[in-house]
């Protein structure tokens, strides 16, 4: 595990308690799991994600990723609907470790109430948390 | 090792440190509605000489018979070297070892397994084994509702299906949403799947090939039916070597095959155990019940195996486990694998083609004798025959006096086939067995 001043944490992005990050994309939102996590989980060797138009919750659980030695839930940053989900991880579900930010993005949410965005952990707000654990 | 259970003494220590008053309290928290509350139908403990004794007279009673008795079980000459492989210290074990560090040889062979029973039934991947081959249809046809996410639905089966397979999935479905629905039989024996086509929300459909009655169903047929709807094929058997002169279930559309692997190098054993075996496409292999063994490389880059995909199993997220069942027919599975090796690809067919030739001979020479065959469809190893009445009385005295073991009477589980007979020729029938039978029943 690399200490926490050496995770990436983006300031573009918000934080939840789950460990997931959401970013603004236009009228949408991109989700995936922190840097953080895909530490934590180890090696990723496959994502289930929802069916696109599913609805969902703030903090409903609307997939899971597994690695090697274990599985952990996936929690909607936001509530909405999920408008796409990232192809790519069907037959690369590694990206998520390689690229959690970017390339291992998991979905995209259509938001029930745009500025829930706001009630996300800021970068400082995610750190102290991590520091803490 | 003792095999001695828990004395009183050890009961009463053990109740002490967990506070609980008495066995009774112990099991409180399980409702009454399940519990049996009847004592155990057991005889009184004996020594292990009086034992010994017990058990020498009962084998004594049981004469060296020809079976022609098939219906799940099948008695197959079991070669020398897969007993004595298997009797080796390092595969003889109750333990089923996860642990890849210490237990490469097993996981080794249980890869070897599934290999061989992907390869056999025509799919792209098998589980580690299951119990047997009722609880695999049971637990295949509940996967089937996990790859299409149904929460209830219908389950279609065969009525041609072994009877016992067709209570064991009722038994599993029974706390479920889900109806069980059997489509009936044709007048050649096998499967009438008219009905399908009229029927909505269906989530599965098994058959068995060869049926029980013996008969090779058309399930390249019915497989196209059932893909044309949203229903997953799954296909059963008890007999897995047809599949050396037949083609195999994975290219005739079955998307999960499964079934009784005790044909491949277990003794018929008095039913027991069995050996449950499960394959399927490489798409449905997270809904899959069970271990599966995988191949890897460590960090040194060396060839090695390991439990995999072992997050859908109990160990790991037990709440969230892919099915319910905890344990395989690991040493069973072993035996298969050195027996399905041992014989090898055209020893394999040969002896099918033998079982094939010798239960031919018997048909026809029955029919030759006047017998009525009813059931049209070609037949691997098993059919069903017409014998003269009052042939009931005779089917238990052959056994006593000559050990002929003259198939299964067929009323208790189809009423309409009174006087019917389900014979079964195995590689160990000779043909003077089989004249021998001929004549008795011809008598």
């Amino acid at each position: 595990m690399r200490p926490v001043d050496e995770l990436i944490l983006p300031d573009d992005v918000g934080y939840t308690e789950n460990h997931e990050w959401a970013r603004k994309d236009g009228s949408a939102m991109v989700a995936g799991i922190t840097d953080y996590a895909q530490e934590e989980l180890g090696d990723i060797v496959y994502v289930e994600l929802p069916e696109i138009g599913q609805s969902f919750e703030k903090g409903a659980e609307f997939g899971t990723v597994e690695s090697v030695k274990a599985v952990a839930e996936l929690y909607m940053p936001v509530a909405g609907e999920i408008a796409g989900t990232n192809p790519e991880l069907e037959n690369r579900p590694d990206l998520v470790n390689e690229d959690p930010y970017g390339r291992g993005w998991l979905v995209m949410i259509r938001p029930a109430d745009p500025g829930e965005m706001q009630s996300l952990m800021d970068k400082a707000t995610y750190y102290n948390l991590l520091k803490g654990l | 090792m003792r095999y001695l259970p828990h004395t009183d003494s050890d009961i009463a220590a053990m109740l002490k440190v967990i506070g609980a008053g008495s066995t009774d309290d112990l099991f409180a928290n399980i409702p009454e509605a399940v519990r049996s509350g009847r004592k155990m139908d057991l005889p009184p403990a004996m020594s292990e000489w009086d034992l010994r004794a017990r058990m020498e007279a009962l084998a004594a009673e049981c004469p060296d018979c020809k079976f022609f008795l098939g219906a799940g079980k099948y008695d197959h000459y079991i070669p020398a070297v897969v007993t004595n492989l298997l009797e080796r210290s390092e595969l003889l074990t109750s333990y089923t070892p996860y642990q890849p560090e210490v237990s490469q040889g097993t996981l080794q062979a249980v890869y070897e397994y599934q290999t061989l029973t992907a390869r056999l039934l025509g799919l792209e991947i098998s589980n580690a084994s299951m119990y047997d081959g009722a609880s695999a249809l049971a637990e295949s046809l509940l996967m089937a509702t996990r790859i299409r996410k149904k929460s209830k639905g219908k389950i279609v089966l065969s009525s041609l299906i072994h009877p016992s397979y067709g209570q064991v999935v009722k038994t599993y479905f029974r706390p479920t949403p889900f109806e069980i629905t059997f489509l009936p039989a044709l007048a050649d024996g096998r499967t009438d799947v008219s009905a399908l086509a009229d029927m909505d929300d269906v989530v599965a459909v098994a058959v068995q090939s060869p049926n029980f009655f013996g008969c090779l169903e058309d399930l390249a047929g019915i497989g196209s039916l059932v893909g044309q709807t949203e229903a997953i094929f799954v296909t059963c058997f008890t007999e897995p070597l047809a599949f050396g002169l037949y083609q195999p279930p994975g290219t005739q559309g079955a998307a999960i095959a499964c079934g009784e692997g005790g044909s491949l190098g277990l003794p018929p054993a008095y039913g027991g155990p069995g050996l449950g075996m499960l394959a399927t496409k490489m798409d449905y292999v997270r809904r899959m019940p069970g271990r599966v063994v995988g191949k890897t490389t460590d960090a040194n880059g060396k060839e090695g195996f390991v439990l995999t995909l072992a997050t859908r199993e109990q160990h790991i997220r037990r709440a969230r486990a892919t099915s319910n069942i905890c344990t395989n027919s690991n040493f069973c599975a072993i035996a298969a694998a050195v027996y399905m090796a041992c014989l090898g690809k055209i020893g394999f067919r040969e002896l099918a083609r033998l079982n094939y030739d010798k239960t031919e001979y018997l048909k026809q020479q029955l029919r030759r004798a006047g017998m009525a065959l009813p059931f049209g469809a070609p037949t691997f190893n098993e059919f069903v025959v017409k014998l003269p009445p009052g042939f009931e009385r005779k089917h238990a005295e052959l056994a006593a006096s000559s050990g002929i073991v003259a198939g299964l009477p067929l009323a208790e589980w189809y009423p309409d086939l009174a006087d019917h007979y389900l014979l079964c020729v195995t590689e160990k029938i000779t043909r003077a067995d089989m004249d021998h039978l001929i004549k008795e029943v011809s008598e």
